[in-house]
């Protein structure tokens, strides 16, 4: 095991089909046109010395240290900015170019500190790679003159106004401008790769200096924290602050991102079993060596002081924590679990599988409900995010999940983003969306706020519809209507791939003039101009896209809206190629895997539902039990049940549903009528408020398995250091199976999923080995498709013929009126994920300590609101307090929060409405009242105070 | 109805309301393949418990009851006692 060294080819790949041959250094070498010199020279095994290049963004040619001399061309060209040309004869070393490499790393030591061994890049320095690659040895200019170098001018006394201090104001890394060699790769990382715009090349000259902004500090610039710029710099000027701590890695481990479901991949670099930094890997599919502030900085909760690392177990949810052994808490649950469900039924358990978790745990979680339990009372977050999804893509297209790969939006001219903010919670699909947007592809937003996403440096929508929220199924109808009515439907793609006659059922239903735009401008408040126009570019452009997140799913429509957006890809031809298609953006980073995993109650792995008899006795036969062939009960059901007396006992892994699921008087009523709640988690979640058995988690760089991110892409996780708390979450499982006497002997998560792929047909060929083979691969992979599938429904639909399906529009019941005018909703924002448990246990929280209420000027005036004024927020739920931000993101009338934090628990707010077909919640509408308060609730008080005293921990040697 | 009334304050009045969004979605859907689409759905989704409640409404009158939802109650599988109460195998 060393460090993986990725190639720098020096400038990036080009993508021309046409092949050109030249000789570099008597070397005959055959690349695509478009290529640099540079980059050919390293395919053919020849280094250019070099520092301003780098393969992650375009040549920009100032540092001259690449030169080489072409026959029959006067002077010496750099050769990252001199594309190949048929027949070029290139030289790279000759007397002239050494001595010409020599003069210009002079100048560049010559203002340069010698502080080499001390320095945070001492081993891993381009400069002193390119000193040493040069022949460097003395340095005629000595220090003397003008310098960035020393605080003080050398001849003493006088302060050197050249001279500027560190900044380390970023939580994760710092700037040092004394050893910046102003290559630029920084400035362009940030344009080029991430798209924030956030850096400048300050001043001309000898005096240019880099500058976050306008001479502002990183943290108060425009900065999102990406670390683009740290990884491209080739000096020890942008450095991670670990890497100053710690030191340099020395081995490294390729693994997938545990936030979100973009599922980044990355080398883990270490040192010894000390992670270092995390770096984004170039060959990861999803992300091309990209990340975000998550995944590649905010990872300090894996050793955070609160984490729980022994098993502990209570009688009553008012006493202090008592630490158990393994055997005591596994023990105990399987003992509980048999009694309960012999005083109260079969049905009276259930469990509740983990989206962060790999897909072996979360696959062994609903094995022990269905083999162990002897129910179906299985069900997983995704209940409360993307079960529309599943839903209305299985009645339309016979499969639940994304269509595309996100490489796929390279080739997309105009993309739809419903109901998400991507650069928000999907930071590293936004920047690859942002950069084909500045090549020219068009951007239609439909969201009731102006996110970030509406207008960027260099990026603005053509359209953004800003709906009222709780009307998409209006809007995504109308935008069918006009597409209908002005005939720009793609008859031909219709006739071939969709069922024609429920084709015309549907036109003829769209048609009526009731689904106009005129007619639903009126209640939708979306312009019908725009939306005719917004129609219209879809419709027209050569490949469509949609991509579309939570504010689609959560809503008593939600699954409405995810047909009506099938429909609309159907209806313009957009499915089944490269840059079209419907592309649920997932929240976190298993949640895809979960789902296919057969975490619903409805469904076993591969959505098959658990009425078929076929599936079940796979299942049967292998785990020689009967199955179940009755749905069980999805989260909220579970609740009901038990605040009614017939459900007592859950198993939890890693989920804190008190905090993340609606209504939270209604979680913790069911939550306390049970007898038996086992949390299986990191931390102390809120949820273990309620619990009575905890089992602590382990962290995604402490175990092996796969992570299925939003393009069905299978990532491997692997294991850079022990678990601290003993055990994997998947041996946790088997753990509680074994005390319950059912016979499991997985030793490795590698077998899991053998049995996976053995029962599955979507993932017949997966296997640890086929994914050391191909890095990662995209389900269905199986007999027919034996490296997966990039982009689905090709040669036709899944389920045969794609089905239209009528989409009316229905209004929420939950409306405003005199006692609550105002529409909430809610979303994320960057630096946090989810409930936060992760995000807050780390120096994230500079960029978000606490959740706010945004809210319109006009409504803030009306109220005597005034910016950072402590607010009451109450529905008919319940109500808390939190500041408030004033903004016309928001309309007026609406008002939005985030949901990252505890104390302000906004799902006190929401309500138990919920999508028709899977109970999805509808978190994006609740009607509110909000006005002036002095601080928190008596709630908040009464929670906090709660919290506190069920967090109370007796140790065991203490117990002894 | 107002908010209050449609709360989780009684198990009846919200599996009647989950019924009828159900119903509200395929009213659009010609009347037949309406009352089937019903019937399936809640088939395929809803545990017996929660059948069990919505047929208790059903034997008392179906107060509350979208008209779909009443007709399409006719091809809801019934659950059975024993299948909620059997202890584990
Ligand atoms: S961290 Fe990212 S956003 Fe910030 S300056 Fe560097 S590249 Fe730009
Ligand atoms: S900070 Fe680093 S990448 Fe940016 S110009 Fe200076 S040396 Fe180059
Ligand atoms: S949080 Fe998402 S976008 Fe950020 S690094 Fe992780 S997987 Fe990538
Ligand atoms: S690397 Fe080519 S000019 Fe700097």
């Amino acid at each position: 095991m060393g460090l993986i060294k990725e190639i720098d080819y020096g400038t990036p790949q080009a993508k021309s089909e046409k092949q050109v041959t030249l000789t570099i250094d008597g070397f005959a070498v055959t690349v695509p046109e478009g290529t640099s010199v540079m980059r050919a020279a390293m395919e053919a095994g020849i280094k250019v010395p070099k520092l301003c290049a780098t393969d992650m963004v375009d040549a920009f040619g100032s540092c001259r240290l690449c030169l080489i001399e072409i026959e029959g061309r006067n002077g010496t060209p750099s050769s990252c900015t001199t594309p190949v040309a048929e027949g070029l004869v290139v030289r790279t070393q000759t007397e002239r170019l050494k001595t010409l490499r020599k003069g210009v790393m002079e100048l560049y030591i010559s203002d340069h500190p010698l502080d080499c061994l001390t320095c945070a890049a001492n081993g891993d320095c381009e400069l002193q790679d390119m000193a040493g690659a040069v022949g460097l040895r003395d340095v005629r200019y000595g220090y003397e003159g003008d310098n960035h170098v020393s605080a003080k001018s050398r001849d003493g006394g006088n302060d050197n106004f050249r001279w500027m201090p560190k900044d380390e104001s970023n939580p994760y890394f710092t700037y040092d401008p004394s050893k910046c060699i102003v290559c630029s790769r920084c400035v362009r990382a940030c344009e080029e790769v991430q798209g924030t715009f956030a850096l400048t090349i300050e001043g001309r000259g000898f005096d240019s200096r880099v500058s976050p902004g306008m001479h502002e500090d990183f943290l108060s610039s425009d900065c999102v924290s990406c670390g683009a710029c740290v990884q491209a710099c080739p000096t020890a000027t942008l450095t991670e602050k670990s890497v100053i701590e710690i030191g340099q890695p020395e081995h490294s481990v390729v693994t997938t991102c545990a936030y979100c479901g973009v599922g980044c991949s990355f080398k883990a670099e270490m040192r010894g079993d000390e992670l270092v930094r995390m770096v984004p890997w170039k060959d990861g599919k999803a992300n091309r060596g990209h990340s975000c502030v998550k995944g590649r900085f905010a990872w300090g909760y894996a050793t955070h002081q609160d984490r729980i690392l022994n098993p502990m177990i209570r009688e009553k949810i008012s006493d202090p924590w008592r630490e158990v052994t393994w055997d005591e808490a596994f023990a105990h649950v399987a003992s509980e679990f048999k009694r309960i469900q012999s005083q109260y039924g079969r049905g009276s358990v259930g469990g509740i599988t983990s989206s962060r978790c790999t897909n072996e745990e979360t696959y062994l979680v609903q094995k022990l409900v269905r083999q162990g339990f002897g129910n179906n009372n299985v069900d997983t977050c995704a209940r409360v995010c993307h079960s529309p999804t599943g839903y209305g893509l299985g009645q339309t297209f016979g499969t639940s999940a994304g269509t595309q790969d996100f490489d796929s939006v390279e080739h997309t001219d105009v993309a739809i983003v419903i109901g998400a903010n991507p650069a928000a919670g999907h930071p590293v699909f936004a920047s690859r969306l942002k950069k084909r947007l500045r090549q020219g592809a068009k951007l239609i937003v439909i969201d009731p706020r102006r996110t970030e996403t509406v207008r960027a440096p260099h990026v603005e929508a053509a359209y953004h519809l800003a709906l009222q929220p709780g009307t998409n199924v209006a809007v995504i109808t109308s935008l069918a209507h006009v597409i209908v009515t002005e005939g720009l439907f793609d008859e031909a793609f219709i006739r071939e791939k969709c069922d024609w006659s429920e084709f015309e059922d549907y036109a003829q239903f769209v048609a009526d003039p009731s689904h106009s735009p005129e007619a639903t401008e009126a209640y939708t408040g979306v312009p019908a101009d725009a939306l005719r126009g917004a129609a219209r570019l879809y419709a027209r452009g050569v490949n469509g896209s949609i991509y579309y997140g939570l504010g689609v799913t959560e809503h008593s429509q939600g699954s409405t809206t995810v047909m009506a957006i099938a429909n609309l890809a159907m209806l313009t031809g957009n499915i089944g190629r490269p840059g079209v298609g419907v592309n649920p953006l997932r929240g976190q980073n298993n949640v895809q895997g979960s789902c296919d995993m057969g975490s619903f109650p409805h469904e076993l792995p591969g959505y098959r539902h658990i009425s078929g008899d076929a599936a079940r006795e796979t299942f049967e036969m292998l785990w020689g039990v009967k199955l179940d062939h009755e749905p069980g009960l999805r989260i909220p059901n579970m609740l009901d049940a038990a605040v009614q007396g017939s459900f007592k006992g859950i198993y939890i892994q890693g989920e804190d549903i008190l905090q993340s699921d609606p209504d939270t008087k209604h979680v913790s009523a069911g939550l306390a009528a049970m007898e038996c709640v086992v949390v299986q988690d990191l931390f102390l979640n809120e949820t273990a408020n309620y619990a009575h058995v905890f089992l602590p988690g382990s962290t995604f760089l402490e175990k092996d398995g796969t992570f299925t991110n939003a393009e069905r892409r299978i990532n491997r996780v692997r294991k850079v250091m022990a678990p601290r708390n003993g055990y994997a979450d998947w041996e946790v499982t088997q753990g509680i199976a074994q005390a319950m006497e059912i016979d499991w002997n997985y030793t490795h998560p590698s077998q899991i999923m053998d049995e996976i792929a053995a029962t599955t047909p979507s993932f017949a060929r997966v296997s640890y080995a086929l994914l050391e083979e191909l890095g990662s691969v995209q389900w269905p992979c199986n007999e027919q498709a034996p490296n997966g599938t990039p982009v689905m429904h090709v040669d036709g639909f899944v389920r045969g013929k794609g089905k239209f399906i009528r989409t009316e529009y229905i209004p929420t019941d939950e409306k405003t009126g005199p006692r609550f005018p105002l529409l909430l909703t809610t979303g994320r924002i960057l630096s946090q994920y989810n409930v936060g448990a992760q995000t807050r246990r780390t120096e994230n929280v500079v960029w978000h300590a606490e959740d706010v209420l945004e809210i319109h000027p006009h409504d803030a005036e009306q109220r005597g609101i005034r910016e950072g004024d402590w607010v009451r927020l109450a529905s008919r739920a319940g109500e808390t307090a939190l500041r408030a931000t004033i903004t016309d993101r928001v309309a007026p009338g609406v008002v939005y929060t985030t949901f990252h934090h505890p104390e302000t628990q906004a799902n006190v707010i929401t309500t138990d409405y919920s999508d028709w077909a899977t109970n999805c919640p509808e978190y994006k509408v609740t009607a509110v009242q909000v006005s002036p308060s002095n601080g928190p609730s008596d709630w908040q008080v009464e929670y906090d105070a709660l919290s506190r005293r069920s967090r109370r921990i007796v140790p065991r040697d203490a117990a002894e | 109805m107002s908010h209050e009334e449609a709360g989780a304050s009684s198990p009846h009045a919200k599996i009647v309301r989950m019924a009828n969004q159900i119903g509200a979605f395929f009213r659009s859907k010609p009347h037949d393949e309406g009352v089937a689409g019903v019937a399936e759905h809640i088939n395929k989704f809803w545990e017996p418990r929660m059948r069990r409640q919505l047929f208790e409404v059903v034997d008392s009158g179906g107060t509350g009851l979208a008209p779909l939802v009443l007709e399409a109650s006719s091809v809801i599988r019934r659950p059975t006692a024993e299948q909620e109460r059997t202890p584990p195998a």
